[in-house]
């Protein structure tokens, strides 16, 4: 229903979300997020979404309960690929405004900078 | 048309639920975003239900009944757990859901943004919550 694999490639943590997040299973997103909130050497996290099949408040939960830690932290998150569908749950409340979300990995690293700098 | 679906309260039927309206939506929606948003209002709803009313106490059942019409559709939506008193319920704002980070409480809200018309009924000692969507067709 939901698998969830935390990946480094070179100075990114890669999120990969694939299945189902809801009630039952933002837990486990919830727990990636936490292990890299605590990990220190952590600064930027990209999250692919591309197989992320369905989200629900859960889900967008767990996202917007980390914003101000990475914030504080220093940590810069972008969400990617995310199908019409998923982006569009995202939209009904504007948190796309809220959190950077692009289309793909190659234009999630660069914003990644971007925001850095 | 009318479809029926009885879940017993455990969080995981909720992706059994989704399947069941994905499905029998299919045959009168044909956009997808219109379909998943009618997925997931009824999802959260029944989220709620699961965990808030019945505590996920699988012994305890929830039942879902689909009216479909010519331009739109009716979701009924009833338990017998603890009632939910929607007078006594404030909307958060997005700032306030950021700052407290309770990883909950946008539930309601997707599903009032997406749907026609929200309501909670309580007689006895049944809960109904009746959602209803117009046909963006129409």
């Amino acid at each position: 229903m939901i698998n969830i694999t935390t990946q480094i490639e070179g100075e990114y943590h890669i999120v990969s979300v694939v299945g189902d997040v809801d009630a039952s299973s933002s837990i486990h997103l919830d727990e990636a997020l936490t292990e890299l909130a605590k990990d220190d050497l952590v600064k930027f996290i990209l999250v692919d979404g591309t197989q992320l099949n369905y989200i629900s408040s859960a889900g967008l939960g767990v996202f917007m309960s980390y914003i101000d830690d990475f914030k504080t932290k220093n940590i810069k998150m972008v969400i990617y690929g995310l199908s019409q569908k998923v982006l569009n749950v995202f939209q009904i409340l504007g948190l796309d405004q809220l959190m950077t979300i692009v289309a793909d990995k190659k234009e999630a690293k660069e914003k990644l900078h971007e925001i850095q700098s | 048309m009318k479809f029926n679906l009885k879940v017993y309260c455990d969080k995981t039927r909720l992706k059994d639920i989704r399947e069941f309206i994905s499905e029998k939506l299919k045959a009168y929606v044909h956009d997808d975003l219109e379909i998943n948003q009618m997925v997931l209002a009824v999802d959260e709803i029944c989220a709620n239900l699961i965990i808030h009313s019945n505590y996920c106490n699988a012994d305890e059942t929830i039942n879902l009944e689909v009216f479909v019409e010519r331009d739109g559709v009716t979701f009924e939506i009833s338990d017998e757990g603890q009632k939910f008193d929607v007078k006594k319920y404030k909307e958060p704002s997005i700032q306030e859901v950021v700052q407290t980070k309770k990883k909950g409480g946008i539930g309601l809200m997707l599903v009032r943004r997406i749907m026609d018309k929200v309501e909670f009924v309580n007689k006895e000692q049944k809960n109904t919550c009746i959602l209803h969507k117009r046909f963006k067709h129409n």
